[in-house]
């Protein structure tokens, strides 16, 4: 396809301003030492044509309302439509984030209500809504820690992580000033409670894990991780990824974790957009509530609301304003919707489904660990890979039967792996479609390995030549807007 | 049950049955029955759609909002037209729906809508490349100071004393980890004095972080800056921009800054609240490799044909892990598609436009405003872009002033209280959507709330203040 | 799997040259199809001071990232530029054009530390070429 700087036609208006004659009649009252001398060379069109180029483009994408998404960790659910009216509307949509107390009553006592129900989910003291994302829910929550332990006198510099975690662990842990130590996990595929033990100390910081872990085990020595990590005196922090698989069945701060993170595009149905935005609410235990970002939208003793500055702990802001409030509207619609029964049954469908698949798989595949899982099941691809087929190329040939590929070579403590997370919006002819195709692929492995090999074959584009992307960058498109 | 959830009983006992288990109690026996949550979740049972969409009705209409005010209110975030088409496409199942394009075979719509973003951020800052966006404008400007503090030696900032406050408290809790002491630069009225940005100045200083228009509106000597910070040991030179001003200012490339950074919502998507945003992160191109965020690239596929892909992952934490660029896991994916959107409807021409009409009418007002008696620009040699400050009469309170207004359906400003250099005051934007009919009534609206306040009939607000 | 006989390695698999008492080192043909495509290499400033098995600077490829590890302590005294341009020389000629760094080894005793093509090979557990 053509970039829209292709199919650009100066002289073709598109959106109009309004009283564009105008322009011109008054001064603008700008010295010409700061006006722009080579202009941007921005594409000009009119609308359908803009709007043809745009609709072309999208449907060139995999998406949720077209086939299933298995991708582990990610918990691509549906994301309701009724989600995306709540944030649309104008009292929501049309606020502007600098507007005085009195004028935001409705959306500050949206904040207050979801950061009070969050909490009553989690267990935990107190609820902030302010990071934009998962990652940044991780960061806040390390900052936090650090403020915590320089205000008791405690120099502690480590973060410690499983081998199995998420990427953005410790690179989190990095960005806030700690080093990471990573622990084994054992044969079961669950954190090695000795070599935990030896590496927890008086330097530890933060422990950060993910439950159920990223081989879809929960860990079922979690009272004893947090008792270990707890007579350290450190602290003990939940990632959330996964929180699909115990929502209603678990809450954290019962084990007791100090502080969480929760990614409301995954648990909480909020659409990826293509990558993003999403949000990242974090969640901590009475003794670091004091620490969560400023100002923290609060109800009065007169049962207004308003936004509390007046926090001398906490970190500060992590965001321009309150955080992704779009999109709290719209998580906040499917935790009303759902309410206390409707939570709880998202994780027994979703983990219910996910041993479900592993039951038609575990014939064919290797499952990393064979056991029961929860919402998500790894196999690893080393039968397929002993026949010449990567988990790469069976992941390739599964877009050839309309599915998009789940996670691949993650978590990186199991070779090949494949990670499956059907989630709980799946119904059974749709996981028994996917199933059948797992098992096709399987099959080609061993009669006819080359189709796998060259797939994908039925996709608007072939496998992406990568390595020339990146040894001969183009980033940006350089010629000027126009054909030719 | 949720319509959300297919199974139905039948579904699950023949999934347990294909299982092996009897009950799926079993399927959670991995969990100590001591953090087992029973008696269910104390929160109220759920309701039905027309019921949810009811409750948010209502708490959306205990909101004044820019749908119902006329909004004159700036900041950072603008009330900027967005086009139905652009509301139209980003609704779209295929972007909204879809997830990060790691599989570039069924994702070229989203990887070439990121990249056209890219493009268009690069040639309206008139540097090299730009990621695919960040959280904010806050965000995007810690993560650069954070390159800036790897790429040179150093342990301080130097920070424009009229940064966005948010901005500000931003860096002070991110860079905390990094040991930076942030030192602002010294004021002169409501400009910087970028002539401080001297040798001696600059020692030990990873970064100098201009903001233009500053949070004030005024602005700023970027190229006297850009000169004072040539030289590949000097400080990087970060530069937080208005993107919609770009179409009519001098674009940060021309003036040498190294990172160019801002919020990218005056590009044309809603305000809603202060997020979901997107921030910008553009720089010059030897510091692709340094760049934290997601960036598409242009390339081929088996076939040889034209294909787009994510591209640099190496720099990103699903590989990097601790040595990660940044931990950013994310892009504003569907905000920079709206932002391109709206781009490519108004085009170079309408883009021009509305920053020019907006310029213009923002001038105009702050001409009429400061003929009402003792209303004055805060900074009256600050040459501005369609965002002002003025200063109030020392008995006036701003909030007074923004109350009244609300009630002649306006959302007025933003109250500086104080104003830097003492008095107090409101910052005013005007965007492209503002009529002159509206500029017109706001004057006549906002001369008889200061003759209401400086007169007889006196605010709660005003009167408190001057019995200080 | 190529292993050539006349030179050294470390278990980082990079191979060491000595060229007239100066240390020329690279990346080994296992180390290099292990990677993939080689999309790019960081390689060090001339003069800098190196410390054995100290990381110098890193080979990219489209999916990973290592880090290079000096085999040797001494001083840089040249790194191949042409890698900038064609970092597929890696790939394609890794004991040859694909050579990294030139360094001046203040410590010959390092040199002892390293494996033979034989010990190397055994620790790869490939067969010779």
């Amino acid at each position: 396809m053509d970039t829209i700087f292709e199919i650009c036609r100066p002289g073709r208006r598109g959106f109009r301003i309004p009283e564009e004659a105008t322009e011109g009649r008054e001064p603008h009252g700008i010295p010409n030492e700061f006006l722009r001398k080579k202009p941007a060379d921005l594409p000009e069109n009119a609308e359908l044509a803009v709007l043809r180029h745009y609709t072309r483009m999208s449907i060139l994408n995999h998406h949720i309302e077209r086939d299933m998404y298995p991708l582990g960790s990610c918990t691509m659910k549906y994301n309701p439509k009724m989600a995306e009216i709540a944030a649309a509307m104008p009292g929501f949509r049309d606020l502007h984030p600098w507007q005085s107390e009195e004028e935001i009553q409705g959306a500050l006592e949206l904040l207050v209500e979801f950061q009070e129900r969050l909490a009553k989910v989690l267990g935990m003291h107190a609820v902030s809504l302010q990071p934009a994302a998962g990652a940044h829910g991780e960061l806040t929550c390390l900052l936090m820690a650090r403020k915590y332990f320089a205000d008791r006198g405690e120099k502690r510099t480590k973060v410690i992580v499983p081998d199995s975690a998420h990427g953005t662990n410790p690179a989190s842990a990095t960005f806030g000033g700690f080093e990471t130590v990573e622990v084994p996990s054992n044969d079961r595929g669950e954190v090695d409670i000795d070599a935990l033990a030896k590496a927890v100390g008086p330097d530890s910081a933060v422990m950060m894990l993910t439950l159920p872990n990223t081989l879809g085990l929960f860990e079922s020595r979690i009272l004893d991780i947090a008792r270990i990590v707890h007579d350290a005196g450190a602290l003990l922090y939940m990632d959330g990824a996964n929180f699909n698989a115990i929502v209603g069945q678990v809450r954290p701060g019962d084990v007791p974790f100090d502080l969480l993170h929760l990614n409301l595009h995954k648990t909480f149905a909020t659409p990826h957009g293509g990558g993003g935005p999403g949000a990242g609410p974090i969640a901590a235990s009475a003794a670091l509530a004091p620490y969560l970002p400023a100002p923290m939208p609060s109800r009065s003793a007169n049962g207004t609301y308003f936004l509390d500055e007046a926090r001398p702990k906490s970190v500060g802001r992590v965001h321009s304003f309150l955080g992704n409030f779009g999109i709290l509207v719209r998580a906040y619609s499917y935790l009303l919707y759902h309410g206390a029964d409707g939570l709880r049954e998202i994780s027994e469908n979703a983990v219910l489904s996910a041993n479900y698949l592993r039951m038609k798989l575990h014939g064919e595949y290797e499952v990393a660990h064979d056991r029961i899982c929860m919402h998500e099941v790894v196999l690893s691809g080393r039968r397929q890979k002993a026949l010449g087929v990567r988990t790469m190329d069976i992941a390739k040939r599964l877009l050839d039967f309309g599915f998009h590929p789940p996670t691949v070579y993650f978590p990186l403590i199991v070779e090949e792996a494949i990670m499956i997370e059907p989630t709980e919006s799946e119904n059974i002819e749709t996981l028994d479609r996917f199933a059948d195709a797992m098992l096709e692929i399987a099959r080609e492995a061993r009669e006819n390995p080359q189709v796998v090999k060259n797939a994908p074959h039925t996709t608007p584009v072939g496998r992406v030549d990568e390595a020339g992307a990146a040894r001969n960058p183009n980033l940006c498109w350089s010629r000027a807007c126009g054909p030719g | 049950m949720s319509a959300f959830v297919q199974h139905t009983d039948a579904d699950r006992r023949a999934m347990l049955r294909t299982i092996g288990v009897s009950a799926l109690e079993e399927l959670f026996a991995d969990i100590p029955e001591s953090i087992r949550a029973k008696g269910g979740l104390p929160i109220e049972q759920g309701v039905t759609e027309p019921e949810t969409l009811g409750k948010l009705a209502k708490l959306a209409a205990k909101n004044v909002s820019a749908a119902s005010h006329v909004c004159f209110a700036g900041g950072g975030m603008y009330d900027v037209a967005v086009p139905a088409a652009t509301g139209a496409i980003a609704s779209r199942p295929e972007f909204s729906t879809s997830y990060t394009p790691y599989q570039a075979e069924v994702s070229q719509g989203t990887l070439q809508a990121i990249y056209e973003f890219q493009t268009i951020v690069a040639r309206l800052t008139a540097l090299d490349l730009s990621n695919a966006s960040m959280y904010d404008g806050g965000t995007a400007l810690a993560e650069a100071v954070i390159l800036a503090s790897g790429a040179r030696e150093g342990n301080r900032v130097l920070v424009t004393p009229h940064l966005n406050p948010h901005h500000r408290e931003i860096l002070n809790t991110m860079l905390e980890p990094t040991g930076l002491e942030i030192v602002e630069l010294p004021r002169s009225g409501l400009r910087t004095d970028v002539a401080a940005i001297t040798a001696d100045a600059q020692k030990g200083a990873v970064a100098v972080v201009l903001q233009q228009p500053n949070f004030y509106g005024a602005l700023e000597d970027m190229k006297a800056a850009g000169q004072a910070l040539q030289g590949a040991t000097k400080p990087l030179f970060i530069a937080s921009v208005d993107m919609s001003s770009l179409a009519m200012l001098e674009p940060p490339g021309a003036y040498g800054a190294d990172i160019a950074v801002g919020e990218a919502q005056p590009l044309g998507f809603p305000m809603s609240f202060g997020g979901p945003a997107a921030g910008v992160f553009a720089a010059k191109a030897e510091y692709l490799r340094r760049m934290p965020g997601r960036i598409a690239g242009m390339g081929k596929d088996v076939h040889g044909n034209r294909a787009f892909t994510l591209t640099f992952q190496t720099r990103e934490q699903h590989i990097r892990r601790s040595k990660a660029t940044s931990n950013i896991c994310t892009n504003q994916s569907l905000l920079a598609l709206m932002a391109t959107v709206t781009t490519a409807l108004l085009g170079e021409t309408g883009r021009r436009l509305a920053a020019k009409v907006s310029a213009e009418k923002a001038w105009s007002l702050s001409r009429r405003l400061t003929q009402i008696p003792g209303v004055e620009l805060a900074d009256p040699d600050a040459a501005f872009f369609r965002e002002f400050a003025i200063r109030l009469p020392r008995e006036v309170s701003p909030r007074a002033i923004l109350r009244k207004m609300r009630e002649r359906g306006f959302l007025a400003g933003i109250p500086l209280d104080p104003l830097p250099g003492g008095g107090r005051g409101l910052l005013i934007a005007v965007t492209e959507k503002r009529l002159w009919s509206e500029i017109e009534a706001y004057v006549t609206a906002f001369r008889a709330a200061v003759e209401a306040e400086r007169g007889g009939a006196r605010s709660p607000e005003t009167v408190s203040q001057a019995a200080r | 799997m190529n292993i050539p006989q006349d030179l050294k390695y470390t278990k980082e698999h990079e191979w060491v040259l000595l060229d007239d008492g100066v240390a020329v080192v690279g990346i080994t043909d296992f180390a290099q199809s292990e990677l993939g495509d080689i999309v790019f290499v960081e390689l060090p400033s001339i003069g800098l001071n190196l410390k054995v098995m100290e990381p110098f600077g890193s080979v990219e490829s489209v999916k990973s990232v290592s880090d290079l590890y000096s085999p040797v302590s001494g001083v840089v005294a040249d790194v191949n530029t042409r890698l900038t341009a064609n970092p597929d020389l890696v790939n394609s000629d890794p004991f040859g054009e694909g050579w990294m760094v030139r360094i001046e080894p203040s410590e010959m005793s390092d040199l002892d530390q390293l494996l033979t093509a034989e010990e190397y090979a055994e620790y790869i557990g490939a067969e010779q070429a």
